[in-house]
C-alpha cells in the first residue's frame, strides 16, 4: 500500500512495537526476573525447585482442563451442527443467545450455581418434596467441571458453528448420493471438515478451565485446588510473588505445550474456524 | 437441506439453552426476593433493586467500570488501527509474522499469567522509585488496553487486506495527498472492522476480571471487582438485581442491533432485485 514510504511505515508500527516491547515482553521477562530471584532481588534457583511440590497440582489441573474440554465438545458438537441445519433467523438469533452470557459477568454467572446446587438450593429444595436427598451437589469435582463447561461452553459451539455453517452442503449432497449413511458422511465428511473448529474450540476451553481460580473456589468450596487457586494465592494472599512467578512461569509452558501438540494434529495455523471472539 | 432439522434436534438445542440459562433465570428470580435470602423465596420486592442505587460503592464502581471501558477501548482502537496499517504495510514478511506472534501473546497466555505478568511489571517499576502505590487507573488502564490491542487488529486486519491497494494509488495519482487519501479511500472500507474491534474492545473490558484483579489499585474499583469482593461473603439479592439489569441492558441491546441488522439486509436484497430489474 505505501510504496514509497517506508519511512512513514516505520513511524506508524513504532508506536505499537513500543508498546509491545513494554506491555507485553517486558512483562513476560518480569516473570522469569521473579522466577529466578528471591525477595531481596538476588539470583536463586529455590523458586524452581519449589515446583516440584506442586506437581500434582498441576497434573490435577490438566485433568480437570482436559474433563472439562472433552464434556464441553460433546455437548457443543451436535448443538453446532444442529444449529447450522436449522433456518437462516433461527440462526442469527441463536448465536445471539450463545453469546449473551459471554457479557456477564462470569463471576455472579458461577455464584448462581450455589443457588442451584446448594444443600437448601433449587434443585434440592425441588427433591425434598419427594424426600430425596439433600444430595451434596456442590463443593466437589463435579461442581467444579459443570461449572467449566458453563462458563466456557460458548468458546467452543462459536467456532464448531462457524466451520458447519460454511461448510460446503455440495460435499455433503455427494456423499449422500454416492450412498453414504447419515452416519458415515458425519464420520468421514463433516468430522475432518470441522477439525478447525474443533482445534480452536479446544484451545479457548482448555485454557482458561485449567488457569481458573474462581470456579474451584466457589462451587469446589475449596476442595479442590488447582494450580490457579495456588497462583492466585501466592500473588494475593501469602505475597510470595517469586513462587508465584515461577508457577506461573510453568503453567505458561504447560500451555504452550499443550497447544503445540494441538496443533500438530491440525496443521492450520490460521484456520477458518479461527478468532470469532 | 434447510427443512431437515428434526424435533429431536430442536429439543436438544432447547436443552442446551436451557442449561445456559438456568443461571440467569435463577438469578431474576431471587433479585426480587423479599428477604436476604439466595436460597429460599420470600415473597416479591423490589426493594433490592432500590438499594442498589443508593449503595454508593456500587454506582462508583459501575462509573468506573464505564470510564475505563470507553477510555481503554478508544486508545487500543486507534492504537490498533494504526499498528494494522503499519503491519500490513511492512514488505519483510518475517517481521511482519514475528510481530503478529507477539500480538498473539496476550490471546494465547491464560489471562491469569498476562495479569500476573503485567503486576510484576508495575511492581517492579514501582520498587525502582521505592513506592509501593503504582497501582491505579493507570495500571489498569494500560493493562485493559494490552489485552484489546489482539482483538482490534485481528478484526481490521481482513478488512485491510481485502482493499485494492490501487484505489488508494489512483487517488495519490489524482493529486489527493496520502494522509487524505487515506481518510477519503481506505479508511470508510475499513469501517466495519474497526467498529467491529471497537465494541469487541469495550465488552472484554466491561466484563474482565481476572487481568483487573492483579493490576487495580485500591482507589480504582471496577464493577468485577466489586462483585468479586461481595461474593467472598455471603451474597445478597442486590448483586443478583444488578446482574438482572445488565442481562436486560445487553438483551435489549441485541435485539436492537438484531433488528437494524435484518433491516439493511432487506434494504440489500430489495436493492439488487431493483438492480436485477
Amino acid at each position: 500500500m505505501m510504496k514509497k514510504s517506508s519511512f512513514a511505515s516505520k513511524l506508524i508500527n513504532s508506536p505499537y512495537i513500543l508498546w509491545s516491547v513494554l506491555f507485553i515482553i517486558a512483562p513476560l521477562i518480569m516473570v522469569l526476573y521473579y522466577a529466578l530471584t528471591d525477595a531481596s532481588g538476588a539470583f536463586t534457583l529455590d523458586n524452581v525447585k519449589g515446583i516440584a511440590d506442586y506437581s500434582s497440582t498441576f497434573i490435577l489441573s490438566i485433568g480437570y482442563g482436559a474433563v472439562a474440554t472433552v464434556i464441553s465438545l460433546i455437548i457443543a458438537y451436535p448443538f453446532a451442527y444442529f444449529l447450522a441445519h436449522t433456518g437462516a433467523s433461527f440462526q442469527r438469533m441463536s448465536v445471539m443467545l450463545v453469546m449473551l452470557p459471554m457479557w456477564m459477568s462470569f463471576l455472579i454467572r458461577t455464584y448462581s450455581w450455589i443457588t442451584i446446587l446448594g444443600d437448601s438450593g433449587v434443585i434440592n429444595s425441588f427433591l425434598r418434596i419427594f424426600g430425596i436427598g439433600p444430595l451434596p451437589l456442590l463443593n466437589n469435582g463435579a461442581a467444579v467441571i459443570l461449572g467449566m463447561v458453563y462458563n466456557f461452553l460458548p468458546y467452543m459451539i462459536l467456532p464448531l458453528y462457524t466451520v458447519m455453517s460454511r461448510m460446503d452442503r455440495s460435499l455433503i449432497e455427494a456423499a449422500e448420493d454416492l450412498g453414504a449413511s447419515r452416519l458415515s458422511v458425519i464420520r468421514r465428511v463433516v468430522l475432518p471438515l470441522s477439525v478447525p473448529g474443533i482445534a480452536s474450540g479446544f484451545t479457548m476451553v482448555f485454557v482458561p478451565s485449567v488457569s481458573t481460580f474462581y470456579i474451584t473456589q466457589k462451587l469446589g468450596g475449596g476442595q479442590i485446588n488447582l494450580i490457579g487457586d495456588v497462583i492466585e494465592g501466592q500473588f494475593q494472599v501469602a505475597n510470595n510473588y517469586n513462587l508465584g512467578a515461577s508457577l506461573s512461569l510453568v503453567l505458561m509452558v504447560m500451555i504452550l505445550i499443550c497447544l503445540g501438540i494441538l496443533r500438530l494434529f491440525t496443521d492450520s495455523d490460521e484456520g477458518n474456524g479461527g478468532v470469532l471472539i | 437441506m434447510r427443512t431437515k432439522s428434526s424435533p429431536l434436534s430442536r429439543l436438544y438445542i432447547a436443552l442446551v439453552f436451557v442449561f445456559l440459562y438456568a443461571p440467569m433465570a435463577v438469578m431474576t428470580v431471587f433479585s426480587f426476593n423479599g428477604n436476604e435470602s439466595t436460597y429460599t423465596l420470600h415473597g416479591f420486592s423490589t426493594q433490592w433493586y432500590v438499594r442498589l442505587f443508593s449503595d454508593a460503592v456500587t454506582v462508583n464502581a459501575l462509573k468506573n467500570t464505564i470510564i475505563l471501558a470507553v477510555v481503554s477501548a478508544v486508545i487500543s482502537t486507534v492504537l490498533g488501527t494504526l499498528a494494522t496499517i503499519g503491519i500490513n504495510s511492512l514488505k519483510n514478511k518475517h517481521v511482519q509474522s514475528s510481530i503478529m506472534s507477539v500480538t498473539n501473546i496476550p490471546m494465547m497466555n491464560p489471562e491469569i499469567v498476562t495479569g500476573i505478568s503485567m503486576m510484576l511489571l508495575f511492581v517492579f517499576i514501582g520498587r525502582l522509585f521505592s513506592r509501593s502505590d503504582t497501582l491505579g487507573f493507570g495500571t489498569i488502564l494500560i493493562a485493559h488496553v494490552t489485552f484489546q490491542l489482539p482483538y482490534v487488529i485481528l478484526s481490521v486486519l481482513p478488512k485491510l487486506r481485502q482493499t485494492d491497494p490501487r484505489i488508494y494509488e489512483a487517488a495519490q495519482d489524482l493529486g489527493c495527498h496520502p494522509v487524505n487519501a487515506f481518510f477519503k479511500v481506505v479508511m470508510p472500507q475499513i469501517m466495519p472492522g474497526i467498529v467491529a474491534g471497537a465494541i469487541m474492545a469495550f465488552t472484554l473490558s466491561l466484563d474482565d476480571f481476572i487481568i483487573s484483579y492483579f493490576t487495580n489499585g485500591p482507589d480504582f474499583q471496577t464493577l468485577p471487582i466489586h462483585i468479586f469482593s461481595m461474593t467472598k461473603k455471603r451474597v445478597k439479592p442486590d448483586m443478583y438485581a444488578l446482574s438482572t439489569l445488565i442481562f436486560a441492558a445487553i438483551f435489549i441491546l441485541l435485539i436492537l442491533m438484531n433488528i437494524a441488522q435484518s433491516k439493511s439486509e432487506k434494504k440489500q436484497r430489495t436493492s439488487k432485485e431493483e438492480a436485477v430489474l
